[in-house]
């Protein structure tokens, strides 16, 4: 069998980049969480905020670095397995990449120091100040590189001459038709991602009776904001499908699997798309149901995949499924925060074990809402890299040969499996030692590093009862 | 209409970025690579401990260095990447492990050898995968209008293996006289023991990497041997700051020996461009065949300017803030 260097190259980004993803999307909203407790512990003086600052820092810390390893490798990403189209799109996505470095990545490096080891360091006002420079920059990054993908997706403010983008508006190409949607949809994920997980441990440490007091307290605080959130996302991913039906009109063809253009378009629940014979083997749906979604209108005429030729058309099963599975999770989370305003009176959100248990297994939905939205975005736009404008065939980097991209994605395959394991045993442990090893952190030296992951210094190792052994610290 | 020769300015700006990331990421490598050869897992202790609060800020130049590419000259980019496609992912594969076992080796006991040769290994592997690169760059690259069409090892030959291995034993002597400047006791005096060797290891390397190069490549013979020229003045310098680096051991000198390696980089890397100037992909493309549009040259450069004194100032406040000598049990706890 020939290796295809163009599929092995997707499976690749796809691979990289979606274990990039979950990083990120945990720690902008993280960022902005812990930014609002040290705010909280400064105008109260309140020490529960400061337990819950110093915990949440040490988780933050350690999923921070490895965002940052990750992230490096996506730098590198466009040039590797995609030089062609790294070629033709340099005159933006260079310098938007390379904003995104001098006034996210340097910005983020420089005072998550502080807020890591700072706290006995400098004046509390300035370790807050750092804490709301981090989360700063986190969006500062987000701003940018959901610019440059959302350009990929609606390209403008450029024209292609003689296979180059030349930039002709900076501002329509880095405001681009879908940007907004895009980047308050991601926005709202990310604080999504950061409740649910700060509302499934403080769920799960009030299950086994841990630290009541603080743990109530986070639990309160989040399911208020995801009262307000999770139906927020439900309104803006409604408007960012609607931008979509405008620009991307045959991915949202793929989203609903509807192959043919017609009005009265049923929604679809349950489907098996066969794409060889363009048509659903299998259909659940409600009638009418996607054109009034869509159009707002019963009546009104949606567009099919039939638009466009056959080889022009992205999976559609992989679109379709992602998108259920997206919104499906989204409607879940609807649930669970309306479940919590209705489990107030009395304190029960707190005390209901059901509720709580339900809410620990919540605490990965984001995360699958969050790579599965990328599929359907991604997915959806095959076989456009920047679309209607550059195929990903025509993109890939042409001396790149099968054998070569087989070795690097098994090979990233396998460092990335190693990082993880390490990095998801090591989370777990902090999340078992908890809140309480908060006394240890007070003791800064005067010497401590200041860099991601080395706040969460809790010991990798158990003693043989099962209790956490500090770890040999450094020699002394 | 075009007021300033742009790509000559980025050519400066990106020239900055790459020895800033070489002198910075070097000695923090440096420590790495000399990091199984320690007296003792205590000193090891105090060497992380050392590099520990600035790796992170030190590496972000990196990713300014390649996205600082993608922006100014997308030609280096997107030829560099392809043609040491398998170099550029041992690099990153090395930069991971040594990135995590910063993390994990003080939290790990009966596994902390692991995140021991994790630490030394991947610094040793991305040390030499630096070198191997530079190696590529003055033996020049196979292309055709623009795009890479060579193979996928045509990087490893035995001059590339060389500068890895010079550039690997550069590195070191970074690390061992930051050493010097940071620790003090047992760990200095080790340090200052072992600079004397890497200091002749790297001379000899230098040395034949240096008579080696006008073979490999007629432009650099031509430049240095055609007249006697002024930039016979750089390899002087070099021999000074070797001798004074020398010197400054011997005479138990705490800051000196780290400046003037530093001042021996930067004048190796001073001979490399005027040795190749101003030919950014050899040996075909000089810089302004490289250069993007300049409109996005120069709206880069517009933020740039603003930016970057921002970004340096609270960078060196960083090193401000962890400053002084690194002691034992100390640090990280
Ligand atoms: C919406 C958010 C988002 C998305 C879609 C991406 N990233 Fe990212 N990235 C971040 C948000 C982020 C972040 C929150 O800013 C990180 C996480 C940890 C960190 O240090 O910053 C980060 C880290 C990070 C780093 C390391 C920065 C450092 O050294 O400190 C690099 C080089 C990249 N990213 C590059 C990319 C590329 C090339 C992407 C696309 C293909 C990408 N990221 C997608
Ligand atoms: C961070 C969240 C992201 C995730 C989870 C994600 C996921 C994916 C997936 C699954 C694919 C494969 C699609 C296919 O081949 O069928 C893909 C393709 C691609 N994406 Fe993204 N993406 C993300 C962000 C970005 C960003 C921010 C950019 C650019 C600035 C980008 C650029 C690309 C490119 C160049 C491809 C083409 C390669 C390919 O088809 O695999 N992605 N992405
Ligand atoms: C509740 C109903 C939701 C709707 C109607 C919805 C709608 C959409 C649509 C239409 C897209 C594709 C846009 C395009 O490619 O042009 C999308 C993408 C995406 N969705 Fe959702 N979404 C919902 C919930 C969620 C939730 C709960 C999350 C995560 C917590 C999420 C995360 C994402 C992400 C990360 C993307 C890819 C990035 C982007 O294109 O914005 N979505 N969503």
């Amino acid at each position: 069998m020939e290796l295809d260097p163009l599929i092995l190259s997707r499976i690749q980004f796809a691979f990289v980049v979606s274990f990039h993803a979950i990083f990120p999307v945990f720690t902008i909203g993280l960022a902005s969480y812990i930014a609002v407790l040290e705010g909280l512990a400064f105008k109260t003086r309140n020490p529960v905020w400061e337990t819950l600052s110093a915990f949440w820092t040490k988780v933050f810390a350690v999923v921070f670095g490895m965002g940052v390893v990750s992230g490096i490798v996506m730098s590198f990403q466009f040039g590797t397995n995609w030089s062609n189209f790294a070629q033709a799109s340099a005159n933006f996505l260079g310098p938007i990449l390379s904003y995104e470095v001098i006034t996210a990545f340097f910005l983020e490096a420089a005072f998550l120091g502080v807020l890591l080891f700072g706290r006995n360091k400098v004046p509390a006002g300035v370790h807050l100040f750092a804490a709301i420079m981090v989360a700063t920059g986190t969006f500062i990054s987000s701003f940018w590189i959901l610019s440059a993908n959302s350009w990929m997706q609606t390209p403008a403010g450029v024209e292609l001459r003689e296979g180059v983008f030349h930039v002709t508006s900076w501002s329509e190409a880095i405001f681009n038709p879908s940007f907004p949607y895009r980047f308050l949809h991601m926005a709202m994920a990310s604080f999504l991602t950061g409740g649910f997980v700060v509302a499934g441990v403080s769920a799960w440490y009030l299950l086994k009776g841990r630290e009541v007091e603080a743990n109530r307290k986070a639990l309160s605080m989040c399911l208020w904001l995801l009262l307000f959130i999770a139906p927020a996302q439900l309104v803006i991913g409604d408007f960012h499908g609607l931008n979509t039906l405008e620009h991307q009109p045959t991915k949202v063809a793929a989203m609903e699997g509807n192959w043919e253009t017609s009005s009265n378009v049923p929604l679809l629940l349950f489907a098996i798309p066969d794409q060889e014979n363009q048509r659903n083997l299998f259909e659940i749906g409600i009638p009418s149901m996607a054109s009034m979604v869509l159009t707002h209108d019963w009546d009104g005429v949606v567009p099919g995949l039939n638009e466009v030729a056959v080889e022009e058309q992205p999976p559609v099963a992989i679109v379709f499924w992602s998108f259920r599975i997206m919104v499906g999770l989204g409607a879940l989370m609807i649930l669970f925060a309306l479940a919590g305003l209705f489990l107030r009176p009395g304190g029960r959100y707190y005390q209901n074990r059901k509720f709580l248990q339900g809410l620990r297994f919540m605490s990965i939905a984001p995360f699958i809402a969050v790579l599965t939205g990328w599929f359907v975005t991604e997915t959806g736009r095959a076989p456009w890299l920047v679309y209607g404008m550059m195929t990903q065939a025509e993109s890939v980097t042409p001396s790149l040969t099968g054998g070569m991209a087989l070795f690097t994605l098994i090979g990233y395959i396998v460092v990335y499996a190693l990082v993880f394991a390490a990095g998801v045993y090591y989370l777990m442990r902090v999340l078992f030692v908890g809140l309480e090893s908060e006394e240890e952190d007070t003791t800064d030296s005067p010497e401590r590093p200041a860099r991601p992951l080395s706040a969460a210094h809790v010991p990798f190792e158990y003693d043989s009862h099962g209790r956490p052994v500090p770890a040999n610290d450094g020699g002394q | 209409m075009q007021l300033f020769d742009l790509a000559l300015i980025w050519a400066f700006i990106i020239g900055f970025g790459i020895i800033m990331y070489v002198l910075m990421d070097g000695f923090d490598l440096g420590v790495g690579i000399l990091f199984p050869f320690a007296p003792s897992e205590d000193d090891r202790d105090v060497m992380m401990n050392s590099v520990a609060p600035v790796w992170d800020g030190n590496e972000t130049w990196l990713v300014l260095g390649g996205a600082g590419l993608l922006a100014a000259f997308p030609m280096v980019y997107t030829i560099f990447l392809p043609a040491l496609y398998i170099g550029v992912f041992l690099l990153l594969a090395g930069l991971i492990f040594r990135g995590v076992a910063f993390e994990f080796r003080f939290k790990a006991r009966t596994s902390r050898y692991l995140w021991n040769w994790a630490f030394a290994g991947g610094s040793t592997v991305a040390a030499f995968a630096q070198g191997v690169v530079v190696g590529a760059y003055i033996q020049g690259f196979e292309t055709a209008n623009g795009v890479y069409v060579g193979g996928a090892l045509d990087w490893l030959t035995p001059f590339t293996v060389l500068t890895g291995l010079g550039l690997l034993a550069g590195y070191a002597l970074l690390g061992s006289t930051w050493l010097i400047l940071k620790t003090e006791g047992r760990l200095q005096e080790w340090a200052y023991r072992i600079t004397t060797p890497l200091l002749v290891a790297v001379l000899v390397v230098f040395g034949i990497i240096s008579i080696w190069t006008p073979f490999v490549d007629e432009l650099v013979s031509e430049r240095w041997f055609s007249h006697l020229s002024v930039i016979w003045i750089l390899p002087v310098l070099t021999l000074l700051c070797a001798l004074q680096i020398w010197r400054s051991v011997r005479r138990r000198d705490e800051g000196l020996p780290f400046v003037s390696t530093m001042g021996l980089f930067i004048t190796t890397y001073l001979g490399l461009i005027v040795s190749r100037w101003p030919y950014v992909v050899p040996p075909e493309y000089t810089l302004w065949e490289a250069a993007s549009a300049y409109d996005s040259q120069l709206f880069l450069l517009l933020g740039l300017l603003f930016v970057v004194p921002i970004v340096l100032a609270y960078t060196a406040w960083t090193y401000w803030v962890f400053r002084g000598k690194v002691r034992a049990g100390e640090g990280y706890h």
